[in-house]
């Protein structure tokens, strides 16, 4: 049986991004930190969290569209020739 | 280091930000065009990106980033360094597109408006994955371990990321858009957005957790609910 202290698994997964941002209240972040090592459940869904957060981060564009580029640096042009 | 010089030779207010910011700043303000190259190279894409959740179609969007770029030309002059250049960037991108949005007819701004304490529960995974009594997992979430890299960074894993992401409610599409795909800080965010601290949380939240489920679901490893 589970402590009354301890988080289940339903309120981790609300806690998750919280922990992730470090921004749980000090005794929260035990409770969650307690609960971890002991459900494989929760460790799986926290990994999935992160790789899930890691592979959003290589979605950024690469880079300008020349077309854009040329329009935006003949902007650029115009503005300094005017000030 | 020290401070660049205006033309008149006083210091300008730059005492708060990054060498980066601070040479790039300086250099625009000196008609620098490859400064202005350096920075729409970073800055154009994820802002047409961004100004695409507030108006109708790409070209558009194209548009108001064009204009915010004419904004920050002409606004450097008087840039305080109160954030980093790319957050005050990136706030001209969100007027601007909400300005033009407005005009388009379209309800914005988004996450400014959401409110947490207020909007209706959104549980991150169907209550149907525990155990009613216990409220631990019934059903386990599957272990990505042995999940190569390759798959998860192969270009069809990214566009189903990307329909997923483009499937969310808009408030909560900025947010991890800024965050997780551009890579803002949590500070910025809400500096860009106009939106506090815990409503940026829980909409970054509610959005992580989609996304979660839309990659785990194209990998074939979210198991269904008992």
């Amino acid at each position: 049986m589970s402590e009354p202290s301890e988080l289940n698994c339903k309120e981790l997964v609300e806690l998750i991004t919280a922990y992730l941002e470090g921004t749980l209240p000090a005794d929260e972040r035990t409770r969650f930190d307690a609960h971890l090592p002991h459900c494989s459940g929760c460790r799986n869904y926290l990994q999935q969290m992160r790789l899930t957060i890691r592979t959003l981060g290589t979605l950024s564009e690469a880079s300008i569209p020349p077309v854009a580029r040329q329009r935006l640096l003949s902007v650029f042009c115009d503005w300094k020739a005017g000030r | 280091m020290t401070a660049p010089l205006s033309e008149s030779g006083a210091p300008l207010p730059v005492a708060h930000l990054s060498d980066d910011d601070a040479r790039l700043v300086a250099a625009l303000q000196a008609g620098d065009e490859a400064a202005f190259e350096e920075l729409i190279g970073r800055d154009h894409a994820g802002m047409v990106r961004l100004a695409l959740n507030y108006v109708q179609s790409l070209a558009v969007a194209e548009e108001v980033a064009q204009e915010a770029w004419i904004g920050v030309l002409k606004g450097v002059g008087r840039f305080e360094g109160r954030s980093s250049l790319r957050t005050w960037i990136y706030r001209i991108l969100v007027n601007t597109a909400v300005t033009r949005g407005r005009r388009e007819g379209r309800s914005v701004p988004f996450s400014a408006l959401f409110d947490a304490e207020r909007a209706p529960i959104e549980a991150a995974m169907d209550p149907a994955y525990f155990n009613s009594a216990s409220q631990h997992w019934a059903t386990k979430p599957a272990s990505w371990e042995g999940e190569p890299e390759e798959r998860l960074l192969a270009g069809e894993t990214r566009s189903r990321i990307n329909e997923a992401i483009a499937a969310l409610p808009p408030a909560q599409r900025e947010v991890i858009t800024l965050r997780d795909v551009q890579g803002f800080g949590s500070d910025e965010v809400c500096n860009i957005l106009g939106v506090s601290e815990s409503n940026q949380r829980v909409l970054l939240h509610r959005a992580r957790s989609k996304v979660r489920r839309a990659l785990s679901e194209y990998l074939g490893m979210e198991p269904a609910p008992a």
